[in-house]
């Protein structure tokens, strides 16, 4: 199943890649390839590599084989960080109790391998009205809600 | 103190909502164990050997009256009566049940505490100097940047799945009372050209590979503390080892990479974090400053202390340090009585102590990295008035420092990761030195137990550090000697084969000996061990 993170359910997914989506490719692929839109991100790749190529990438894939493996939260920042505006998804091991911190990093799609119930991933998402610091989702940190 | 306002509030409210529900779906049956474990790691719960044991936060060690109090009614509530005050400033309580944890965290949210982050492969409690505020060599006060460093780490998106646990202590003095450069970050507040600044000190530890923290940038302005430090757990983020558990730590990163390499990559990322904005302004800084405002102190209040009660006077010279405002005095509680548990007091104490402070120290309270509890401002005409009420209540050992003030961790007795019993050794070594006048004849002596080789117990910055092992199925206790926690950091030296548990008290009792043979002059134990070296240690404990 594929989330975004407005709660609106997209085709399931198949394998890696949703019906009717362009499959995703592998970094190493996708840098020898230059046609290709789509990419997936393992955990020990560096995203810095897809940097020069954000403008004609429309789906970023980030792998979590395992959730307590965290690189995944700051390739996402840096990807964000450098512009890139396409679909930043996770997928994975991806528990309803990690996505309100990937939804921070900048991931706006989910592709858990366990389904998630919606109630919960709503809750997950409600939970914090406010941040202390800023990340890569524009939330308005609560310093500068201190100050103005 | 700080004040939560209506966000830091929110905060710990939401965060007890968030755990209520987590509960309930374990509880139900709807997560698993292993999908339970880090949610309730990051609340403080650790599944120990007999119960679950829950860890609260006292971040920087900085407690009010009503706090302490709050801390003694768990302890009455859920508990069996006590809590036991640990290394890293919190407080632990051994006998918690899984369902009640929900409501406890719900106490604490009450009065501006909670358990985040105080265990979880993320950032942990910030810790500090336990004198901050009050003590005579300090240049500033180092819990404002505290405060900030908390309020950053809070529910960091990136880093709660970190490597490993991550540990950052802030101090402002020369003097080094927060064993600093044993953090995964150390951050020491320095002055430059009259500006203040943070000096970074990254990838010290302890556990199996003890690693004492080199410098990686001497000076980081206010302005850019929190970016650098983002950088720094970036780098860490990225490429700490995730492949070996015992090689996760950030140490371990830098150790392989060498600092040079690892400060190039963190200045390279800092350059592109500085970009961020992430840093507050100061004004958000002097709105937490302002909280930390040094109480009104009368600089005129009378200097001389009545030393006509012996015991009382004994206890002065030991206990009581000098406040940097003339009249007054820090007064240390050590919670380290011959026969009892190091870092353990019970809720009728935790209570008094509560009173104490609220009447006598501006409402105010520490957590030390010792384990013992700090009153920081005393008036010194109250000094006597303190006294006999802690010394009704078995708070006054007049030890602070000496061989009997000692660091354990709670061993074999409650921890599901210890090999050996660290409490009866502590104990035993107390009676073994129970005589006053010996202990003060040896001086200033930081003796360290821990239970297994993960170093809760700081046994290699212990000046003699003791590590229990599992040697064939029956406790083995090692020796070293030589460490230190303080401005002179050092580890600790294994000294040779191990000892069973009355082995190793005489052990000691053979390398105090030979201290007092071998001194000179005003020489700590540590000096003349740095002076003479291990051989005639070795030779005085193995023949």
């Amino acid at each position: 199943m594929v989330e975004r993170a407005d709660n609106q359910s997209l085709p399931q997914a198949e394998g890696w890649h949703t019906d009717g989506e362009e499959p995703c490719v592998t970094l190493d692929a996708f840098l020898s390839q230059s046609n290709a839109t789509a990419v997936r991100l393992e955990p020990d790749e560096d995203a810095r590599a897809l940097i020069p190529h954000l403008d004609r990438l429309t789906l970023i894939e980030v792998a979590f084989p395992k959730f307590r493996d965290g690189r995944g939260y700051s390739s996402a920042r840096i990807l964000r960080e450098a512009g890139y505006a396409g679909e930043l998804r996770a997928q994975g091991d991806v528990l309803v109790d990690q996505i309100a911190y990937m939804k921070r990093c900048g991931f706006d799609s989910f592709a858990p391998e366990k389904p998630l119930n919606n109630a919960d991933v709503e809750a997950a998402l409600s939970r914090w009205p406010e941040h202390y610091q800023g990340a890569a989702d524009g939330a308005v940190p609560i310093w500068k809600l201190r100050h103005g | 103190m700080y004040k939560y306002d209506q966000y830091d509030q929110q905060m710990v409210d939401a965060r007890v909502a968030e755990f209520s529900d987590q509960v309930k779906r374990r509880l139900a049956g709807e997560i698993t164990e292993d999908q339970f474990k880090p949610l309730r790691l990051m609340n403080g719960l650790y599944l120990q050997l007999h119960a679950y044991m829950l860890r609260v936060a006292v971040p920087y060690g900085t407690l009010d009256s009503r706090q302490m109090r709050m801390l003694a009614h768990i302890a009455r509530k859920y508990d069996r009566d006590y809590g036991h005050f640990t290394t890293r400033q919190n407080i632990q309580y051994n006998w918690i049940k899984l369902e009640d944890a929900p409501a406890i965290l719900a106490d604490l949210a009450s009065v501006e505490m909670h358990a985040i982050q105080t265990s979880g492969n993320c950032i942990r409690n910030i810790s500090s100097d336990q004198w901050a505020g009050a003590a005579a060599d300090e240049i500033t006060d180092p819990r404002p940047w505290a405060e900030l460093l908390r309020q950053w780490s809070s529910f960091h998106p990136e880093f709660s799945y970190l490597p490993r646990k991550f540990k950052i202590a802030v101090i402002a003095a020369e003097e080094d009372r927060a064993a600093m450069r044993l953090h995964d970050i150390g951050i020491q507040i320095v002055e430059k050209d009259g500006v203040h600044g943070a000096a970074f000190y990254v990838g010290g530890g302890m556990g199996r590979t003890p690693m004492i923290a080199p410098l990686i940038k001497d000076f980081v302005p206010l302005e850019d503390m929190l970016s650098y430090a983002e950088a720094c757990l970036r780098v860490y983020n990225r490429y700490g080892r995730r492949d070996n558990i015992y090689k996760a730590r950030i140490k371990i990163l830098i150790h392989e990479l060498g600092a040079d390499e690892y400060r190039r990559q963190v200045e390279e990322e800092f350059a592109h974090v500085k970009s961020l904005g992430i840093d507050p302004p100061k004004a958000e800084f002097d709105r937490i400053a302002a909280q930390f405002a040094p109480p009104a102190l009368d600089a005129s209040a009378p200097d001389e202390i009545d030393r006509s009660d012996p015991d009382f006077a004994v206890w002065v010279d030991q206990n009581v340090a000098a406040h940097k405002v003339p009249g007054h005095a820090i007064v240390n509680i050590s919670l380290k009585p011959v026969g009892g548990i190091p870092g353990d007091a019970s809720s009728a104490q935790i209570d008094l102590m509560a009173d104490l402070a609220e009447a006598y120290s501006h409402d105010e309270l520490r957590v030390t990295h010792a384990q013992n509890i700090v009153l920081p401002h005393v008036r010194k005409a109250d000094l006597y008035a303190i006294w006999q009420k802690l010394d009704a209540a078995g708070l006054a050992t007049p030890n602070l420092d000496l061989i009997s003030d000692i660091i354990a961790c709670p061993g074999l007795d409650y921890c599901s990761l210890a090999n050996a019993r660290s409490i009866p050794v502590a104990q035993k070594i107390a009676a073994r030195f129970s005589d006053l006048g010996r202990q003060k004849e040896l001086g200033e002596l930081k003796l360290k137990i821990s239970g297994c080789i993960n170093a809760c117990g700081h046994h290699h910055a212990g000046h003699i550090g003791i590590l229990g092992v599992d040697r064939k199925g029956t406790e083995n206790y090692q020796l070293l000697l030589g460490g230190s926690g303080a401005e002179d950091v050092s580890l600790g030296t294994i000294t040779g084969p191990g000892f069973d548990e009355d082995g190793i008290v005489d052990a000691i009792e053979r390398v105090t000996d030979k201290y007092l043979a071998e001194r000179s002059e005003g020489e700590r134990f540590v000096d003349t061990f740095r002076r003479v070296g291990m051989a005639p240690f070795k030779e005085a404990i193995y023949g």
